[in-house]
C-alpha cells in the first residue's frame, strides 16, 4: 500500500518529478564525475607504472625521472652494478634528449630515448619491430606526421646541439623500423626511441656512460621496500622510486585537482539534496490534508515517513542510472579536453571509472534522498491532525 | 445496555493571542453500545472539537474521554494512532478519500495498516463495498466516484476493522437532498446492524433519523433527547 501510494503521489505530477529527476541525475552526473576525477589519476598514474612492470625507478639524487635534465653519471657502472644482485631481474636504463630530425617537410625536433631495445619499458610498439641494430629507431606518430616519413624510411638525424657552434655534435642516418606509442609522453609530443649506445654517441663524449633514469624489474616475492632501501644504501648518488613514493608525488602535485572535486563534488550533492528537499516539501504541503486523514484513520506516523522517503528514494533510483550515464559521457569528454594537459602523458585518465567511485558517488546521493525525504515527512506526519483537519476544510 | 463512550466534563481551550477561548465548557454524556446519537447545534457551539475529542485526534484541556472502558484522553501518540486504527471509524464531510487509490484501495489502507494480508484484504474489502451499495465500482477512483458514492467509499474505511465507534462529521454536508437520504438510510442499516454511531450535523433529517439528538450551545450540552 506504502509503494502504491509512493508511485501514486509521484505520477500525480509527472512533469514535476521527471525535471526532479533529471536534476537529481545531473546531480549525480557531477557528483561521480567528481568522485572519479579525486581518485582517477592516482589510479590510473598508478597502473600506468605498474603496467610496465618494473617496480622501482633511479633517477639523479635529488630529482624526480626526467623532472630535469639531469643525468647519472657512471650510468653504466650503476647498471652493471644492479644487474649483480639477486633480488633483480632486470634493469632498463634510459638516457633522454633531444634529436632534430631532417625530413621532406624539414627539420623536426623531437624528444628522444636512449633504450636497451631489449629491456625498454617506455613505449609499445604498434607497427614493425625494435631496433635491433645501431641505426635503426622507432618513432610515435606525431613524428611521422611531422615528417611525412613511415616505417622502413631512412632519415638523417642529429643530436647534442652546442649552443656556442650552433652545430650539432652527432649526426647520423637512422631507418625507422617500428611504429610506436610513448607511455609517459604528452599527446601531440613527439618521440622517437633508438639504442642508447647510438644516442650517446650521437651526444657526444659527455654523454658516456651516462643515464637519465633506470628502471628496475624486481624478482618475483622480493619486498619493494627493501630492495629500494638496499638500492639506495649501495648508490647513494641515486634517488630510488617505488611506485607507492611516485603516487605520494603525484598526491602532491594533483592536490588542486583533489581540492577542486572534493568542493565541485560537495556542492553537487548539495544541489541533489535541496532538490530532492524543496520537492518532498512542495509535494508534501500539497498533501497535508491527505496526510492529517491518513493519522486520523490510525495509519502510523513512521509509515507516512517511509511513504515519502520512498517517494524520494525512489526518485534517486531513478535519476541514480541516468546520472551514470551522463556522468560517464561528461567525463569521456572532459578528459579528451584534459589530456591536452601540459606535460601530462597522452595515457592518463583523469576520470578513470572505478565501480567503487560511481557506488560512492550515487551511495552518497541516494543518502542525502533518504535524508531530504525524512525531515519534511515527519514534519507533516506530526502536525496536529484535528488542527490540519479543520484548516484543511476552511481551505 | 452498558456505555461504550463516557465523556466527562470535558473542557477544551484554544490560545487566542493572550486570550483562551474555551471551545468545550465541562461536557459530560455517556453513549450506549449500538446507541445512535447525532450532536446538533449551531456552527461555533463546539459540536466538531468534540467529535475531534473523541476521535482521539485531539486532546482536552482537561475532563475525560473513555471509550470501551479505555481512557482515551491522554494517549501517547502511538497508542492514540493504534486505537483509532482499531476502534474507531471516522466519516468526514469531505470524504478525504485518497485520490490516487481505488475504491478498494481506499478501504483497504486501514486494513492493511492493522497488518492484514492481500487477498483477505481484498476479500474484506470487497464485502465492505458491498454492504455500501458500490460492489460494482471497487477499482474506480474518486474522480470517477459521484460525492454520494465517494461517501460510501469513506463508510466502508471507516468500517474496515470493526470499529467499536463510529464518528461521523456532516456526513450529508456535500451532498444533494436525494443522494443524502440514501446516506441516511445507509447509516440508519449501519445502525440497526450493531454499529454505534455519533454523528455531528446540520442536517435536520440526519438528526432526526438518529435514536439520540445531544444539543449543544457555546460549548455545553444544553440538551438530549430521545428522538424515538
Amino acid at each position: 500500500m506504502i509503494v502504491t501510494l509512493a508511485a501514486a503521489s509521484l505520477l500525480r505530477h509527472r512533469a514535476r518529478t521527471a525535471l526532479a529527476i533529471i536534476g537529481v541525475a545531473v546531480s549525480a552526473a557531477m557528483l561521480l564525475d567528481m568522485v572519479m576525477l579525486s581518485s582517477g589519476m592516482r589510479v590510473s598514474f598508478g597502473s600506468l607504472l605498474q603496467k610496465q612492470g618494473f617496480q622501482l625507478r633511479l633517477a639523479p639524487k635529488g630529482t624526480l625521472p626526467f623532472d630535469t635534465e639531469a643525468t647519472i653519471k657512471d650510468g653504466d657502472s650503476l647498471v652493471a652494478g644492479l644487474r649483480t644482485r639477486p633480488e633483480i631481474r632486470a634493469v632498463s636504463p634510459v638516457l633522454g634528449g633531444q634529436l632534430h630530425l631532417v625530413s621532406p617537410k624539414g627539420v623536426v625536433a623531437s624528444s628522444a630515448l636512449g633504450v636497451v631495445p631489449a629491456v625498454e619499458g617506455d613505449y609499445e610498439l604498434v607497427q614493425g619491430r625494435q631496433p635491433a641494430s645501431p641505426d635503426e629507431m622507432v618513432a610515435n606518430d606525431a613524428i611521422l606526421a611531422a615528417t611525412g616519413l613511415h616505417v622502413g624510411d631512412t632519415l638523417h638525424a642529429g643530436a647534442g646541439y652546442d649552443s656556442q657552434l650552433r652545430a650539432l655534435t652527432g649526426e647520423r642516418r637512422l631507418r625507422i623500423v617500428g611504429r610506436v606509442r610513448f607511455v609517459y609522453m604528452a599527446r601531440e609530443q613527439k618521440g622517437a626511441a633508438l639504442p642508447i649506445e647510438t644516442f650517446r654517441a650521437m651526444q657526444g663524449p659527455d654523454a658516456d656512460g651516462r643515464i637519465s633514469l633506470a628502471m628496475v624489474r624486481l624478482a618475483d616475492g622480493t619486498d619493494i621496500d627493501t630492495a629500494r632501501v638496499t638500492i639506495e644504501r649501495l648508490f647513494p648518488r641515486v634517488n630510488v622510486i617505488s611506485i607507492a613514493e611516485a603516487l605520494k608525488q603525484v598526491d602532491e602535485r594533483r592536490s588542486y585537482f583533489t581540492q577542486l572535486a572534493v568542493i565541485l563534488g560537495a556542492v553537487s550533492l548539495v544541489v541533489g539534496f535541496l532538490l530532492v528537499t524543496t520537492l518532498v516539501t512542495v509535494s508534501v504541503n500539497e498533501r497535508i490534508g491527505e496526510i492529517a486523514v491518513m493519522r486520523a484513520i490510525g495509519v502510523r506516523r513512521w509509515r507516512i515517513v517511509a511513504q515519502i522517503v520512498l517517494e524520494a528514494a525512489a526518485m534517486m533510483l531513478v535519476a541514480s542510472p541516468l546520472g551514470l550515464v551522463l556522468g560517464l559521457v561528461t567525463a569521456r569528454y572532459l578528459n579528451s579536453i584534459l589530456a591536452n594537459f601540459p606535460g601530462m602523458p597522452e595515457r592518463i585518465d583523469f576520470f578513470l571509472f572505478q565501480p567503487s567511485a560511481a557506488w560512492t558517488a550515487l551511495g552518497l546521493l541516494a543518502l542525502a534522498g533518504v535524508l531530504a525525504g525524512i525531515y519534511p515527512s515527519w514534519r507533516s506526519a506530526s502536525l496536529p491532525i484535528a488542527m490540519t483537519l479543520r484548516k484543511e476544510a476552511v481551505g | 445496555m452498558s456505555a461504550i463512550l463516557e465523556v466527562r466534563n470535558l473542557v477544551r481551550e484554544y490560545p487566542m493571542g493572550s486570550e483562551r477561548v474555551a471551545a468545550l465548557r465541562g461536557v459530560s454524556f455517556d453513549v450506549e453500545a449500538a446507541d445512535y446519537a447525532a450532536i446538533v447545534g449551531p456552527s461555533g457551539c463546539g459540536k466538531s472539537t468534540l467529535l475531534n475529542l473523541l476521535g482521539v485526534i485531539d486532546r482536552p484541556t482537561s475532563g475525560t474521554v473513555s471509550i470501551a472502558g479505555e481512557r482515551v484522553d491522554q494517549l501517547p501518540d502511538a497508542r492514540a494512532t493504534e486505537f483509532r486504527l482499531r476502534r474507531i471509524g471516522f466519516v468526514f464531510q469531505r470524504f478525504y478519500l485518497m485520490q490516487a487509490l481505488t475504491a478498494s484501495e481506499n478501504v483497504e489502507l486501514p486494513l492493511s495498516e492493522a497488518g492484514m494480508k492481500g487477498r483477505e484484504r481484498k476479500a474484506r474489502a470487497r464485502e465492505l463495498l458491498d454492504y455500501v451499495g458500490l460492489g460494482k465500482r471497487e477499482g474506480h477512483r474518486p474522480s470517477q466516484l459521484s460525492g454520494g458514492e465517494q461517501q460510501r467509499v469513506a463508510i466502508a474505511r471507516a468500517l474496515a476493522n470493526s470499529p467499536k465507534i463510529v464518528l461521523a462529521d456532516e456526513p450529508t454536508g456535500e451532498l444533494d437532498a436525494r443522494t443524502g437520504a440514501e446516506m441516511i438510510a445507509l447509516f440508519e442499516r449501519l445502525n440497526a446492524d450493531g454499529t454505534t454511531i455519533v454523528v455531528v450535523t446540520h442536517d435536520e433529517d440526519l438528526a432526526s433519523a438518529a435514536r439520540r439528538v445531544i444539543h449543544m450551545r457555546d460549548g455545553e450540552v444544553v440538551g438530549d433527547e430521545r428522538a424515538r
